[in-house]
């Protein structure tokens, strides 16, 4: 009897617990990037200790966050993910460009999807070929033509001079043919400015910004570069209201060095920014107050907090949306990737969980994994230290976007042996 | 004068410049491995930990709070205080001097006599070590840091240069004020090993470890001193590089920017560090000006090792290292 017992209770311990829903969460708490990713972090998992502390988890099912560390290293990244995958993981959101590459094969070979909210590649919002992974609502392509069609709305960008400042890697590099047709079609110069990692000296790519005199400057950077780039931007006297950075590079975090100096920077956003939201009441109540927080809890209504937040509610409104597909609370990664197909969110759901004017409204569907790439404009506001939105969301440019998807997706589809189509 | 002159005349200024920041992280390399033959992997992690020690310090910030809290369920963070830069600045002096005391105490006095690779593995433990206890005592958020240093354009050189050349030259006030902590730096070091008891012993340290031990220097008091010196090098180093980017864990990573230069340099040679880092400083500039446009940017990076290379094979001690000699 005594055996049986110790047996069951082995097997029951060794076993994924079905009846969790669970969201791993590869994070950075260390390393050179750790000041971007542990408020990322901590806002994914505190909506979910949020949703368990409040409502029981989703459907009455409770979620559980699996964390594990990658440092902002692919290699680790994969580790995580293989370590991680049979614990009943519904979806991975590694936030890092580099990690994403590496698991796309493996998600898809697996079943289980994976969302890269604003990063990794752009041309999976082809959910035709790129079936288990979704990079709704905005990817690094929107992201180019937000900047530019923001620098077109305060003037003729007809003969300007665009510099972009990138990181250079495969992420920095994303944006570089959206810009190149865009500049083709607008008939802006562009200038292209690579930063070697981790962007500590920049004193030749500030100092060719000086010599060149670009009317604006586009800036794809994250960690350091972002502060080192922001900083010498002033002691150059780059004007700030003419420099913008991509989401990635518009946190406080790389602002707050600079000080003063920063004032007017702008920087592209998917989502709103401070904590002036009925959610973040209920967060402070049930998760920190309660001392349940991921950390110590002061990174409430930050940029990177929220988008950490808004990434954990994704995940949570599309697992809604597979139980009510599927009719079934407990869900498998195949039901959770159906799920994502068919989210929508709209802003009367944002509202009722508390996010009203959050982010934008979208709809994904297997043609589109993407969403509608809609996206606002930001702008640092140093005095008071924080950031508000100085556009609503916005549209980008489809017509060049798509054309870039389908022909960057189709080689995709070419060199992997996948036959187009919606499962 | 031709545009182009000008431009390149402005760019090598500014590559004098970078080429002082490198030299002040490749400084703290030397003087270890100079009196104790430790190649420091952790040189650029105590350029961070003292950063973040002198931020926490002015900011009045309780180090290891958030283990505090998390013990004993309190809300500490802040003592409530901010501490003037210059006192803060000593005050962390003092901690980097408690760390070399502890790094020669707990570490080093046990693996004396062994093998150089011994000794350097052991400087990567203690460089994530230290970065383990830096992110536990600080936190690992990005500080600013400001201890009064200016920044930004030297308004001076621009107009003077414009008044004079027709164009502007761009140099940083920060880079200014670091060469000039450079320059009052390696006088001090100087005058420090040429001229005081203490420096001449650890000269003789330096030049052969059993004959100073033989004439009753001790080699403990040596050590500890020579890591205290390179923790107050790393200090200054600290300081620059994060007023620049404020004060972050990835501070960690100049020490990247210092191998090129000790290549050059020599391991052995505070002048050698010196000259290397402008050597490599100007050349990688350069390189980047001239070269950089055409092979699509980002040079700098890999140009520096490359010229370190070259430098090597000419020279396999550096430009003013201590040429090898094997009797056999």
């Amino acid at each position: 009897m005594k055996f049986t017992t110790l047996a069951v209770a082995a097997i029951m311990a060794a076993s994924p617990v079905m009846a969790d829903l669970v969201f791993p969460s590869l994070s950075y708490r260390t390393g050179p990037y750790a000041a971007n990713g542990i408020p990322f972090a901590d806002g994914y998992e505190d909506y979910f200790t949020l949703l368990n502390e409040r409502d029981g988890g989703i459907g009455g099912v409770p979620t559980k966050v699996i964390e594990c560390e990658t440092g902002y290293n692919t290699e680790k990244g994969v580790e995580c993910y293989e370590a991680t995958k049979a614990e009943g993981a519904l979806v991975y959101q590694p936030l890092s460009t580099g990690i994403t590459y590496q698991l796309i094969p493996k998600v898809t070979a697996d079943g289980i999807p994976l969302h890269t909210m604003g990063y990794g590649r752009t041309s999976a919002k082809n959910g035709k070929v790129f079936s288990n992974v979704f990079n709704y609502p905005a990817n690094y392509w929107d992201g180019a033509s937000h900047a530019v069609n923001h620098i077109m709305s305060q003037g003729d960008i007809k003969g300007k001079k665009i510099a972009l400042v990138y990181h250079n890697s495969a992420y920095g590099k994303e944006p570089i043919r959206t810009l190149e047709e865009l500049s083709k079609k607008h008939g802006f110069e562009l200038t292209l400015i690579p930063v070697d990692h981790p962007g500590q000296e920049q004193k030749s790519q500030w100092l060719q910004i000086r010599r060149e005199k670009p009317d604006n400057v586009i800036m794809y950077g994250w960690g350091v570069m972002n502060q080192v780039a922001i900083q010498e931007a002033a002691n150059i006297r780059f004007p700030m209201e003419n420099f913008i950075g991509i989401w990635w590079s518009g946190s406080e975090n790389d602002v707050l060095p600079a000080g003063d100096k920063a004032n007017g920077y702008k920087a592209l956003t998917f989502h709103n920014l401070g904590d002036d939201y009925p959610l973040y009441d209920d967060l402070r109540k049930y998760v920190v107050d309660a001392g349940k927080a991921a950390g110590a809890g002061d990174q409430l209504g930050t940029a990177l907090y929220n988008r950490g937040m808004y990434a954990a509610m994704l995940a949570a409104e599309a697992a809604k949306t597979a139980q009510e597909l599927s009719g079934q609370k407990e869900l498998t990664p195949a039901l959770m990737r159906d799920g994502m197909e068919a989210l929508e969110i709209t802003e009367e759901k944002m509202a009722a969980i508390g996010l009203p004017n959050f982010g934008p409204t979208f709809k994904v569907s297997c043609e589109n994994h993407g969403g509608d790439g809609l996206g606002a404009v930001a702008q640092w506001d140093a005095t008071a230290g924080e950031w508000s939105l100085i556009t609503g969301y916005e549209g980008s440019d489809q017509d060049v976007i798509q054309g870039l998807v389908d022909e960057d997706s189709a080689a995709f589809a070419a060199e992997s042996n996948i036959d187009e189509g919606c499962k | 004068m031709p545009e182009q002159l000008l431009f390149a005349m402005e760019v090598t200024l500014n590559g004098l410049m970078a080429g002082v920041l490198y030299a002040l992280v490749a400084l703290g390399f030397v003087l270890i491995f100079k009196a104790s033959g430790i190649f420091n992997y952790a040189q650029g992690v105590m350029a961070l930990f003292a950063a973040l020690t002198l931020v926490g310090i002015m900011e009045g910030q309780i180090p290891f709070a958030h283990i505090i809290n998390a013990i004993f369920g309190t809300e500490l963070h802040h003592f409530g205080w901010h501490v003037p830069a210059l006192l803060a600045i000593i005050l962390t002096a003092g901690v980097m001097v408690l760390f070399a005391w502890l790094v020669q105490r707990y570490i080093f006095q046990h693996l004396v006599n062994q093998e150089p690779i011994i000794l350097f593995m052991a400087t990567i433990g203690l460089a994530y070590f230290l970065e383990g206890v830096g992110d536990l005592m600080w936190g690992s958020d990005i500080k600013k840091l400001d201890v009064g240093l200016p920044q930004g354009i030297n308004d001076w050189i621009d107009v003077t240069t414009l008044e004079a050349l027709g164009y502007g030259f761009f140099i940083d006030n920060l880079d200014i004020s670091a060469t000039v902590v450079a320059v009052f730096l390696v006088a001090a070091l100087i005058i420090f090993s040429q001229y005081t008891k203490q420096g001449r012993a650890l000269r003789a340290v330096a030049d052969d470890h059993q004959a100073a031990l033989s004439v009753g220097i001790s080699l403990n008091f040596i050590w500890v001193l020579v890591w205290s010196i390179a923790g107050f090098v790393a200090l200054v180093a600290g300081i620059m590089w994060g007023a620049k980017s404020g004060v972050q864990f990835s501070l960690s990573l100049i020490a990247l920017k210092a191998l090129p230069v000790l290549m050059l340099g020599g391991f052995t040679s505070i002048p050698g560090a010196i000259v290397g880092g402008l050597i490599i400083g100007v050349g990688e500039k350069l390189f980047e000006f001239a070269i950089g446009p055409l092979v699509g940017g980002a040079t700098e990076n890999w140009f520096a090792y490359v010229l370190a290379l070259l430098f090597l094979v000419f020279r396999p001690q550096g430009l003013f290292g201590e040429k090898i000699i094997e009797r056999v």
